[in-house]
Parts: structure tokens; sequence; C-alpha cells
């Protein structure tokens, strides 16, 4: 094991997968000279060459559509997006061009590839604060993986690169500095489609992802030490396929959810999420499942409005104690 | 006064094929050039046979017809390689039938029937044939153009010696997606020749609607591409044109920008009740009928007779009775397997689940 930055994390995967396969390539907006907005992709050009890290113009749709094209024509693209805002310039590519061919044109042909951008926020303004990883995760045909850890984010990124259908890869910006412990082995992998249980706990579950895990399990030690509560934490790390049995198998023992996103409350991932588990655990469950979520606002620009409007393990704690 | 665009912006239009010289233009063989007839006759019986068939209901949702513009996707695709890759629009009959696919399996998608050539899951904007190298029919406007130049890449990183021929409409040249594909090819030098189609209209927007310029070809010079026109209505003219800028492509010179004046003879679709244009000018287009001024040039050349041609034609129509015959005597896709497919890899997190249980709780043995 070694202490890993999730940057850090995010980095070793592409450059392990580089070394083991020469078909993969890293695309993007000034991921050369300038390393990557989030300085994810620094020092690969100057290690596999600018074929192969490839500086991109500023074309999210272009970019998407090429590293689809690349896909069929045999390479194992990365596509980075600098941040999930931008995505949306290339939403078509990504929902009708790569999420639909395999099916589409019969089984003919998959598209191997990996689209990178981020989630996140910090005084950024209602245009670069926004989470939309339930618009991608509605649809058949992607993977969408949003990973909490730095474990996972490398473990879950090198699942990715060598899946054969299109991943969604969703970091987030207020993690690339937290560290863990990552395992040494070269090319482990985090399977795609299994959520993990972080905390084991009787009487409440937790369903997180993302920076919101981190919130969770703070939560949950405030619920433990001041009330006396008991939380289980998941995270789901992969948003599609959704790990419902993992869930479920909780509920069954805390009877109780609380499903915590960061994601707008109409709409959002953790709505068709809640909808599908009152229906699978509906007789298990001794109270309304919670959800803590974005109000439906753009996020503003102004510190003292972003704060009361970030969902986070306060808003978790709130909604535990009123179920109680 | 004419009022055709076409007219007053060519000027140069050949008047007679006894212009052409004696030997065949552009090193083609006789045989090549049967092959092509044959090919054009092909794609006008299909698309005849498929707008009955929708007629009667047993082809459904939106059916484009490619008459009228034969000529551009046979001479294209006969100036390439079998083994390049080839990308379309919705348009898509045409490449799929000149690429050689399977006529009954095309048939067979437009009537939704498992055994089209995407089991009935595309259906007429989506035909697709990978191991021909027929990279599909794509129906969002302009978004196969940069996956072209991405494939043109895959074959630079290869070191394959393959080209990409991808096809699209003036329409798509307002499109955002239009330049971002352009601006990569060119910038990273990729073997990709980009065919548009010029044939007027963006379904009802005429050409001065929709385009500042009405020469397509201009927009590829901001882009430093090279650009040729041609004479989308004489497959000699395309073969030409799509032979030089796949031979630029090839020897490593980057991307080559062909526009093909052309024109389609039906509507945009079965539904159009064609208010944008005058009948005058679509009966000037037939005037310029691909399939018989080229049968003419045989003929003209002594590469077939009037009775070959007539037999050509007689082979076609039977060919594509017979493919209406299989698509109607098809199945159905099982409803069952309506989920096969969705990805390369199915992950179930149920099924992992359970083999995670019985892995660690290995049943018991027998007592």
């Amino acid at each position: 094991m070694a202490e890993l930055t999730y940057r850090e994390a995010v980095r070793g995967a592409l450059r392990e997968e580089m070394l083991r396969d020469q078909r993969v390539i890293l695309m993007g907006e000034s991921i050369t000279g300038y390393g990557g907005s989030y300085a994810v992709t620094k020092g690969l050009v100057e290690e596999f060459g600018p074929k192969r890290v490839m500086e991109t113009p500023i074309a999210e749709a272009g970019i998407v559509g090429f590293a689809v094209g690349a896909a069929m024509g045999g390479l194992r693209p990365v596509a980075e997006l600098m941040t999930v805002n931008f995505a949306l310039l290339a939403l078509d590519q990504i929902v009708n061009s790569a999420a639909k061919f395999h099916y589409m044109f019969g089984g003919q042909w998959s598209v191997p590839l990996v689209v990178r951008t981020v989630s996140g926020f910090g005084q950024l303004g209602p245009t670069h604060s926004q989470t939309f990883e339930g618009w991608f995760a509605s649809v058949p045909g992607l993977k969408v993986v949003m990973p909490a850890t730095p474990a996972d984010a490398k473990g879950l990124l090198l699942a990715a690169i060598r899946d054969p259908d299109p991943v969604i890869f969703i970091e987030h910006s207020l993690l690339y500095s937290t560290k863990g412990q990552v395992p040494d082995d070269d090319g482990l992998e985090v399977p795609i489609g299994r959520a993990a249980v972080v905390r084991e706990g009787d009487d409440i579950t937790l369903v997180s992802y993302s920076r919101m895990l981190l919130q969770a399990l703070h939560a949950a030690e405030v619920l433990e030490r001041e009330d006396g509560v008991s939380c289980e934490v998941i995270d789901l790390r992969t948003l599609r396929p959704l790990d419902y049995p993992t869930m479920v198998r909780s509920v069954g023992r805390t009877h109780r959810l609380v499903v915590c996103g960061e994601d707008w409350r109409t709409g959002g991932f953790g709505a068709s999420l809640l909808s599908e588990l009152q229906d699978r655990s509906f007789d298990d469950l001794d109270a309304p499942i919670a959800r803590v979520a974005m109000r439906d606002i753009p996020l503003p620009y102004s510190r003292r409005l972003e704060q009361v409007l970030i969902p986070g393990s306060q808003q978790i704690v709130d909604a535990v104690r009123r179920m109680s | 006064m004419p009022t055709n665009p076409k007219t007053n912006r060519t000027g140069s239009r050949p008047t007679s094929r006894r212009a052409v010289a004696r030997q065949l233009p552009h090193g083609l063989t006789a045989q090549q050039c049967r092959e092509m007839y044959h090919k054009m006759v092909q794609i006008r019986h299909f698309e005849d046979h498929a707008a009955e068939a929708y007629a009667q209901a047993k082809v459904g949702g939106f059916l484009h017809l490619y008459i009228g513009e034969e000529a551009v996707a046979v001479g294209a695709i006969a100036a390439a390689r079998e083994d390049d890759h080839i990308l379309g629009h919705y348009r898509d009959h045409g490449y799929a039938l000149a690429r050689g696919c399977d006529v009954q399996a095309c048939m067979a998608e437009l009537f939704g029937r498992e055994t089209g050539i995407c089991h009935g899951r595309g259906g007429s904007m989506h035909l697709a044939d990978a191991k021909r190298h027929f990279w599909g029919g794509h129906a969002i406007v302009g978004s196969h153009i940069p996956i072209g130049a991405g494939m043109a890449y895959a074959m630079q990183y290869l070191e394959e010696p393959l080209v990409v021929l991808d096809f699209f409409g003036d329409g798509a040249t307002g499109n955002g997606i239009f330049h971002e594909g352009l601006n990569m090819a060119a910038l990273w030098n990729l073997p990709v020749v980009f065919i548009c189609e010029n044939n007027l209209y963006g379904m009802g927007a005429t050409l001065a609607e929709e385009s500042p310029v009405s020469d397509m070809m201009i927009k590829a010079e901001g882009y430093t591409m090279p650009a040729v026109q041609c004479d989308g209505m004489d497959v000699l003219s395309v073969y030409g044109a799509v032979q030089q800028a796949a031979e630029h492509c090839r020897s490593g010179k980057g991307p080559f920008f062909v526009e093909a004046l052309t024109y389609r003879f039906r509507g945009h679709s079965m539904a159009d009740p064609e208010l944008y244009r005058d009948k005058e000018e679509v009966r000037r287009w037939r005037e310029l009928d691909p399939i018989p001024r080229f049968g003419d040039f045989l003929v003209q050349h002594r590469i077939s007779s009037q009775q070959e041609l007539a037999q050509v034609n007689e082979e076609a129509e039977a060919e594509m009775l017979e493919a209406v015959r299989f698509a109607d005597a098809s199945p159905w896709p099982d409803p069952s397997t309506a989920a096969r497919g969705v990805y390369a890899n199915p992950i179930d997190p149920e099924a992992a689940q359970e083999a995670l249980t019985l892995a660690a709780d290995p049943a018991p043995a027998a007592s």
C-alpha cells in the first residue's frame, strides 16, 4: 500500500494502463503543457509523447466524437472534458453516438471509450458548479462511475479503460487533494457495478457517492457520538449499473435509509434511486426514505450563499434526526 | 432566367459525352464501369421498392430516398479501396449498396426484422456492416464528421494505409460539429475524405437560407484543406474527384474535401410535400439523371449494349422483388431479446451479488 492523493491515483491509473496497452491514448483541453486543468495529466506528455497525449482544440463535442471514432478504429481513448459543465456540449456524442452504437448496429462493434470529467464547486458561479451524473446514469448503454477514494479512483479507472463499453468517469474537484491508501499491485481493478459498505451500522443506512461519502462518514461519526445512532454507510462507486442488492440488504437490517447526493432535488440521480428502492424495499422500511440533495437553485457565486446551499454532513445529520 | 443555382455557379458542366476521350477516364476498366452502372441501378430499384413498402406500412418511421444521388455514393466508394472506411448520414441506403452490403439484409432492416443487417435495431437511417467497413448511417446531422476524423487518427496511429470516406450534406455545414471535425482533421493531418453532397436543400431550407456561400468547398479553405467540386450527377466526375482525394490522403498529405453537386429527385422523406421547391426545378434536374446518362456513356464507348443495360435493370428489379419477399417472410425480433446488446460487457450487480454469496457460503455437501 502507498498513500496517494486522489489526483495521483487517477494519474497512476492512466500511466499504468498506457504502459500496459499501446492502444490507450489521452485527449483533452490543455492536458499537455498545462498538465490539465486539475493537473491530473501532468508529466504524461513528456513520458508518452504527443501522439498518445493529445492536446485538443476547445471543442467538447468534437473531442468525444473523435474519441468515439478512434475507439471504433481500434484504439482505447480516454477523453478528458475539463468539467462536467462543459460535457453538456458533448452530450450528443455521448448519448447518441457512444451509448447507442453497440445496440443500434446490432452488436457489430462496441465503443471502448472513457470520458473523464469533473464535478464540483468552489465559488465558480452557476455555469461551473453543477452535477449531471443523473443525466448520464439515465442513459442505457453508458456506464457511469463516480469514485470517492484514491483506491477506487485508480481501480475503477483501470476497469473503465479495459471495459469494451463507454464509461463516464466523474471525478470531484474537491477530492483531488484528499489522500488514501492505494494498493501497490500494478493493474489491480475495482469492479464496475459493485457498491462498498464503507462503515457498518445497525440503525440507519446512508447511501452516498463521490464527495458525499466523506460527508456521510462525518455525519455517521457525529450521530454515533451525539445520538448513539449507528449508521451504515454505503459508497455506490458506480451509478450505472447500480448495485441495488447491497442497498436492499442493508436496508433489510437497518429499516431506514437516507440517500445523499449533490444533485438537484428535482430529477436528480437520487430521485430515481429513491423511487427504485422504495419499490424494492418497501416492506423493510420503517420510515419514508429521506433525501439530502441540492435545492433547485443554480449555485451562486457568493461564498455566503454557496455555503448554505451545498449539501454536507449537517444536512445528513438533520435528515437522520428528523426520521428518529 | 434559370432559377437553378447550380447552372449559375458551375457553368462548366460537360455538355456532351463525345468530348470525353476514347480511353476511359481515371484509369477505369470497362468492367469497373459496368459494375458502377449496376450499383446505381440496384440503388434506384431498392429505393423504389422501399418507397412502395413504406406506402404499404411495411416500413415505418422515417424513410429518406437516395434517388437522384446514386452517382455520388457509387462513384466515391468505387474510387476507394474495399477496406477503406465509410461513414454516412441518414440517407444511407446508397452507401450500403455501393459497398456491397447484402441487399436482403438491408431490406429486412427497413422492415424491422431479425434478419436485418442490424437485426431491426437501427432501421433505415442506421444501416451498418462492420465487416465491410461501413460504419453507419448516422442520423444526428454532422455527428459522424469528427467520428470519421477519429477513425482516420486510429488508422494513422496504427499505421494502416486506410482512408476514411465521410459523407454528409450541405445542411451539415451549418452545424458546429462540422467545423470541429474539419478543424481536428486538418490540425492533425488525418487521412479522411470529407464528401459533401450538396443537393441544394437542408431538409426544407434552401441553400440560400442556410448558408452564406453556395459552394460548400469554400468552407474547407479556412482549414487549409484542399477541395474540389465535382458533378454529382456524373459518376465519372465523382470517381475522379474521390480518386484524387483518396490518393492525397493515403500519401500522408492530410484531409481532402470533395463537394458533389447533386439533387434528390424525391422529397426529404416520405412525409415531405415539397412546398419549398418548384416542379420545374425538379424536372430540369431529372434530365440530368445519372443512370441513363452513364448508360449512354457505356453504350457510346461500347462497354455495354442497350440490351445489356436493360438486362441489368431487369435483374435488379428481380433482385429487389426477392429482397422484399425475403424481408416480408422474415421473423420479427423475439421480444425476449429486446435488451440484448445494450452493452458489449453487461454487468449485472444482482448476478454478481448472487455469485459472491455462493462463493462465501458454498452449498453443503449432500448428506
